[in-house]
């Protein structure tokens, strides 16, 4: 018999009741929790008259609407009366259902994909779900990690369970090593690039090969957290010395005994020498240069020493359409440099890439330059409180803050506009999120996807640069 | 939830590749905490020419004449045909609720992203995936007949056309099962508490961390 996948593992050691049909019952072991998707799910409860199974394998916080700017003043003073009232019902919900949350102005609070392996509640070998489709990012950890919708959220509230069936295996096994400057977001948006934004559709995709044994955790989750943008609801890294050292000491981490344990235990989560995978994709990472997106959907990306596309080159009917589409919406020529768009404003923040690598990341391009003059905005905005404090301890805001960004409160902020930071109609923003799709980050805005080396360098240029430029070898 | 048997009614082609969940329903439509009431802002920055906020009127608002469902003969429309990869994106079980509220109860398209194709069933809407060539051909019988009907009859698993051509679609057993009979899945799950209570005392010798670990510091 052949050996298992890392996935297979994962969800057959998660089964609770597989049945005829394919489908099966499987146990969930952590769920996080955020306002935007989580209130319809406790309303759901309280008229069925039902409890949450497990208390202790929920943990909540608000991310997706809390203003970035000074919010002394707590949820009462949220600006927006809609986005307080789903930030007040999310703790309400939580105080009288007794679930964790770290609330609004608490050090701890942060995006749930940055605070739930911050806090050591994202551990290898366990299956996580929350009502967001960056979930995969908890993957990185040799976890079992999905998005799920409303009505699911409230089934795994009142069950523990979710009721699913086995997606197929893939491998993105990625080897050589990335260039100096090419990072974890540039590996991830090439691999969209080749993938396609449905080219994982039906996948559990494992992130394998030599180069994501020498990314860090950081890296690994920045590249988990979009499998979903190349279709893919799972993404995966086997476990290794890096996930074991990173969990080891965190608040919900195990402890004593429970710790060693749980290091044999998770010694297995990784695919067998033998495992058969349904697809396996090869990319060699010292081939990566920079990557730009140039479109409105995130496979609609190029290295930043290409061109933006043309439509004449391509013979699909549905996707000329698309280009033209997009060219339209983007405000960009057939041919033009990426290097010649201009920027309106940067946004280093968002699932993806708002941990403190990635602030790190942008700092030391940051370090002694100046924000380009064209640039209306530039802003940072860390995943979590603790991020913040970090960042601040090593020195960086004063970086961003000297170089003209400005540095914020942590959130979601301008990944998806949903608080008061997004793009007026036309304007193009470099941003280190996940998603370019049309009006995501502001009605008409004009989204760029890139890492957040990339985004300090179009802040400070004003336009495209490729980062290697500006960094000394 | 809502029984879904079979359905009648009115096609509306919606020509787009891709069709993401912030385009459904964009996100400033997502600060509600009810599932109702979503209808009037589906597809929103397709359909209207302003730029639309929560909570406003919108029978004042300007609509986008181009636009597939502001066309009169599709207004009425409960069948939505797409194209690839209909749904990508978030997560947002918004944008069903925002085609249910709207009155589509079915969506025909030749592939669906997976987190909304399964949020789909939840809400009593059915995807149905049928091939790129006989999708081509409902677009253009759609386009070319004015109050095109289909008829979706999930028992039967087929599309039938309005001369009565027949296309055969697959569904899983198990979400046939509960659309058929608009069941609960917590209800259906809690059915097997039994299961789920043998697992947890397996799983707390195996990885006994993973319980009561997560708790106020």
């Amino acid at each position: 018999m052949a050996g298992k996948t890392l996935y297979d593992k994962l969800f057959d050691t998660h089964i609770v009741r597989q049945n005829d049909d394919g489908s099966a019952l499987i146990y969930i072991d952590l769920q996080l929790l955020h306002e935007v998707t989580s209130p319809q799910a406790f309303e759901g409860l309280r008229i069925a008259g039902r409890k949450p199974w497990r208390i202790d394998a929920n943990l909540a916080t608000p991310d997706h609407n809390v203003p970035t700017t000074k919010r002394d003043g707590g949820v009462s003073e949220i600006l927006d009366p809609i986005s307080r009232i789903q930030v007040q019902t999310l703790d309400d919900n939580c105080d009288d259902f007794g679930i964790l949350e770290f609330k609004m102005n608490d050090t701890r609070q942060g995006i749930v994909h940055v605070v739930g392996p911050e806090q050591g509640a994202t551990l290898p070998g366990c299956t996580v779900v929350c009502g967001d489709s960056h979930t995969a990012t908890h993957g990185a950890f040799g976890a079992l990690a999905h998005g799920i919708g409303t009505s699911e959220v409230e089934h795994v509230l009142a069950t523990q369970c979710l009721i699913t069936r086995k997606m197929k295996n893939m491998l993105v096994k990625v080897d050589g090593d990335l260039g100096l400057g090419v990072t974890a977001k540039d590996l991830v948006l090439h691999v969209i690039g080749i993938l396609g934004t449905a080219g994982g559709t039906g996948y559990a995709i494992e992130f394998g090969g030599s180069t994501m044994s020498q990314i860090s955790m950081e890296g690994r989750m920045t590249i988990c957290n979009m499998a979903i943008e190349a279709g893919a609801r799972v993404g995966m890294v086997a476990v290794d010395q890096k996930t074991i050292d990173y969990v080891e000491g965190r608040p919900f981490a195990p402890k004593g005994a429970d710790w060693d344990n749980a290091v044999i235990a998770w010694s297995d989560l990784h695919s067998d020498a033998d495992a058969q995978f349904d697809t396996v994709v090869e990319v060699n990472a010292a081939n990566i240069i920079p990557q730009v997106t140039w479109g409105t959907s995130p496979e609609m990306v190029v290295a930043i020493n290409e061109k933006v596309p043309n439509p004449a080159s391509e013979t699909d009917q549905i996707k000329v359409d698309g280009i033209n589409r997009a060219l339209e919406y983007m405000g960009l020529k057939a041919d033009q440099l990426m290097t010649d768009i201009q920027l309106d404003r940067v946004f280093i923040g968002s699932c993806t890439n708002s941990r403190i690598e990635d602030m790190r990341d942008a700092a030391k391009v940051a370090k002694g330059r100046t924000v380009s003059s064209s640039v209306k905005e530039a802003i940072v905005v860390p995943g979590s409180g603790l991020v913040k404090e970090q960042a601040e301890a090593e020195g960086l805001d004063k970086i961003f803050v000297e170089a003209g960004f400005e540095w914020r409160e942590p959130g979601c902020s301008m990944c998806l506009a949903m608080n008061p930071d997004k793009l007026a109609p036309g304007e193009h923003c470099a941003s280190t999120s996940n998603r370019n799709f049309e009006g995501r980050q502001g009605n008409g805005g004009r989204t760029h996807l890139v890492s957040p080396a990339m985004a300090a360098a179009a802040a400070i240029n004003g336009t495209f640069i490729d980062v290697r430029e500006m960094m000394e070898a | 939830m809502n029984k879904f048997i079979q359905h009648t009614g009115i096609a509306a082609p919606l020509d787009r590749a891709n069709v993401d969940t912030d385009m459904i329903i964009p996100k400033q439509f997502l600060k509600s905490i009810k599932r109702s009431g979503f209808g009037v802002n589906l597809f929103d920055e397709l359909r209207y020419l302003d730029e639309g906020v929560a909570d406003q009127d919108c029978s004042t608002r300007p609509l986008n004449p181009d636009f597939v469902l502001n066309q009169p003969r599709y207004t009425q429309s409960s069948v939505l045909l797409a194209r690839v990869n209909f749904g990508c994106g978030s997560s947002r079980e918004h944008a069903p609720w925002a085609l249910e509220d709207f009155g589509f109860r079915t969506v025909i398209a030749p592939s669906f992203a997976d987190i909304f194709y399964n949020n789909c069933f939840k809400n009593g809407i059915l995807p149905v995936i049928l091939s790129e060539e006989i999708v081509e051909q409902l677009f253009s019988e759609c386009i070319a007949t004015d109050g095109y009907e289909l008829c979706v009859d999930l028992e039967r698993q087929v599309v039938v056309t309005p001369s009565g051509e027949e296309f055969a679609f697959e569904v899983e057993a198990f979400r046939k099962h509960c659309l058929l009979n608009g069941l609960d899945d917590i209800a259906l799950t809690l059915q097997s508490v039994d299961d789920i209570k043998a697992y947890e005392v397996k799983r707390k010798v195996a990885a006994p961390w993973l319980f009561g670990a997560i708790k106020s510091y």
